[in-house]
């Protein structure tokens, strides 16, 4: 997720190299759980699981010296809130070059937030045939599920509020590796009359079932 | 079936987020990029006709209304799978067993359809004009899809990907458009379409088929198939259209396939690695000879499986969000 206007940034989650550490952990664990690189496969959801399954991809051809298939996945088609938006969102291309029938499939995202991109990638996913299992890489958890959705794979959990904005870029969609906590303008005012929790506190405070928001 | 593909490489941003328009009634009123956008959402609808389930969640609990007051194979059957490609719910009308065999209008039967709140009415109609006129007194989008001989949208829309499928893209081709021009909705929105995207259009037609005051199309006119087919990219052959009266402007169907017929001899002329299309039906041995229309040349097949692409493509971006701001 870029920044949007209106947004300022509060707290820096990742820098390059921290997301880099993130991400070779993440490749480790993913290769320790499966027993090795057999049978399994990256799913990048659009946009940005796309460069988190390659960076992933990448990690493990580098410490295994074995490839894992790589694909791509637009999930707008499985969206749960088309009716809602004005216009129909352009659809870029899915790719998934290899069969899912009967192999581990790795769900990768940028971000998870309220799950509902996850549900609509499972579905998505289902309709390519029948995965042995399904599990989820994603940089950074957010809290605020709205469905029962959880990451097996997280390079960083961190509390947010509805307000706040995770932005995670990378090298190659956005020239740059970073990830931030962002929130707007008009949420910063009303934060000075009431301060919020340190940095710190708030990564250790673990994520809750919190009411309930439309995406 | 023999296929002459290249890949498309990703189209570079930005782009315009949504479609222009309401409905899709001729290719006049769209934009060039909406013309790419629906091309672009082709593409990914194509993929899913690839897949073993080839079906997306999309538009459901949508319904799609396909009015077909004139004979139709294809078009029919092509929207009727995209409409349930994407979940849509569709009923079909046709002139025969309903009230219009009873002399209701037709804005009479799109009203009292509307009662029925349908998302988007597909409508074919032997009279220029039908699909314009629902446009403008229902809410609902409206797809034309041929309305007389004025223009089949998502026919021109189809030929586009398929050309830009084998071609990479398609300013600077040439295009020739060979047949009964006069009764031919297709050739309309197709002339429209590509000069539109810039390429460069040659059409040809026996001068009883040719329509008054063809210079305005902005197509180059010729008075010789052969010339026609010269160096062309795309040959693109038109169905003589007996239906119309097209089989009133030449003696029999013979002469007209040892003149104007597309034959081997005649396809030679065209570039090596020209394609060629027809929008089917095809009258065998009057417009098309069979070793063309089954040769290694030939896309028409792929025409056909475009279509239901294109159709989810429109459909999708006609209906597929609310439309509220």
């Amino acid at each position: 997720m870029g920044e949007a206007a209106g947004t300022y940034r509060k707290l820096r989650l990742l820098d390059g190299a921290g997301q880099g550490r993130a991400i070779a952990r993440m490749a480790r664990e993913i290769v320790e759980a499966e027993g090795g690189t057999e049978g399994f496969v990256l799913i990048g959801i659009r946009t940005r699981g796309v460069p988190l399954a390659r960076r992933l991809a990448g990690e493990i051809e580098r410490t295994e010296r074995e490839r894992v298939p790589v694909g791509l996945l637009d999930i707008t088609l499985y969206r749960d809130d088309l009716s809602t938006v004005a216009a129909s969102p352009v659809l870029k291309k899915t790719e998934i070059p290899f069969p899912v029938e009967g192999r581990t499939v790795v769900l990768c995202d940028d971000v998870i937030y309220t799950g509902r991109t996850v549900r609509a990638a499972m579905d998505a996913i289902l309709d390519f045939g029948r995965p042995r299992k399904i599990l989820l890489a994603v940089l950074v958890d957010r809290g605020r599920r709205e469905l029962p959705i959880e990451a097996q794979f997280v390079g960083k959990r961190i509390a947010t509020s509805a307000t706040e904005i995770v932005s995670v870029t990378f090298r190659e969609t956005d020239g740059v590796d970073d990830v931030w906590l962002l929130d707007r303008e008009a949420s910063a005012k009303a934060a000075r009359r009431a301060p919020r929790p340190t940095a710190k506190k708030r990564a250790k405070r673990r994520p809750k079932g919190q009411a309930v928001r439309k995406a | 079936m023999t296929t002459k593909r290249t890949e498309i490489p990703e189209p570079a941003v930005p782009r315009p987020p949504a479609f222009s328009r309401k409905d899709l009634l001729d290719i006049e009123s769209i934009t060039e990029d909406d013309i790419r956008l629906v091309l672009d959402t082709a593409e990914s609808m194509r993929e899913i006709n690839q897949r073993s389930i080839k079906k997306v969640p999309t538009l459901r609990g949508k319904l799609v209304a396909n009015l077909f007051f004139e004979n139709s194979t294809r078009t029919r059957f092509s929207f009727e799978v995209a409409e349930r490609r994407l979940s849509a719910d569709s009923i079909a009308l046709s002139a025969t067993g309903t009230s219009v065999a009873k002399g209701e209008t037709l804005l009479d039967t799109g009203r009292n359809l509307m009662a029925m709140a349908p998302d988007a009415i597909v409508i074919r109609h032997s009279r220029a004009g039908a699909a314009h006129l629902l446009a403008r007194h229902l809410p609902c989008a409206v797809v034309n899809a041929g309305d007389g001989a004025h223009a089949h949208p998502t026919q021109a829309l189809l030929d586009a990907f398929t050309i830009r499928r084998a071609k990479g893209s398609l300013a600077g081709l040439r295009v020739a458009i060979c047949g009964d021009v006069s009764h031919s909705r297709v050739a309309r929105s197709d002339v429209s379409l590509l000069t539109k995207m810039g390429a460069g259009v040659t059409l040809f037609g026996p001068a009883t088929l040719l329509p008054v005051e063809i210079e305005r199309t902005g197509a180059r006119v010729v008075t010789r198939v052969e010339e026609a087919v010269e160096g062309a990219d795309v040959v693109m052959i038109l169905r003589v259209q007996k239906e119309r009266g097209g089989g009133l402007g030449f003696p029999s169907d013979k002469e007209y396939f040892e003149l104007f017929g597309l034959t081997p001899e005649r396809l030679r002329l065209a570039k090596k690695d020209a394609i060629v299309m027809h929008p089917g039906p095809m009258n065998r041995g009057v417009e098309i000879d069979s070793a063309v229309a089954d040769g290694p040349d030939s896309v028409i097949l792929d025409q056909v499986e475009n279509g239901v692409a294109v159709r989810m493509a429109v459909l999708y971006l006609l209906i597929g969000a609310s439309g509220d701001e």
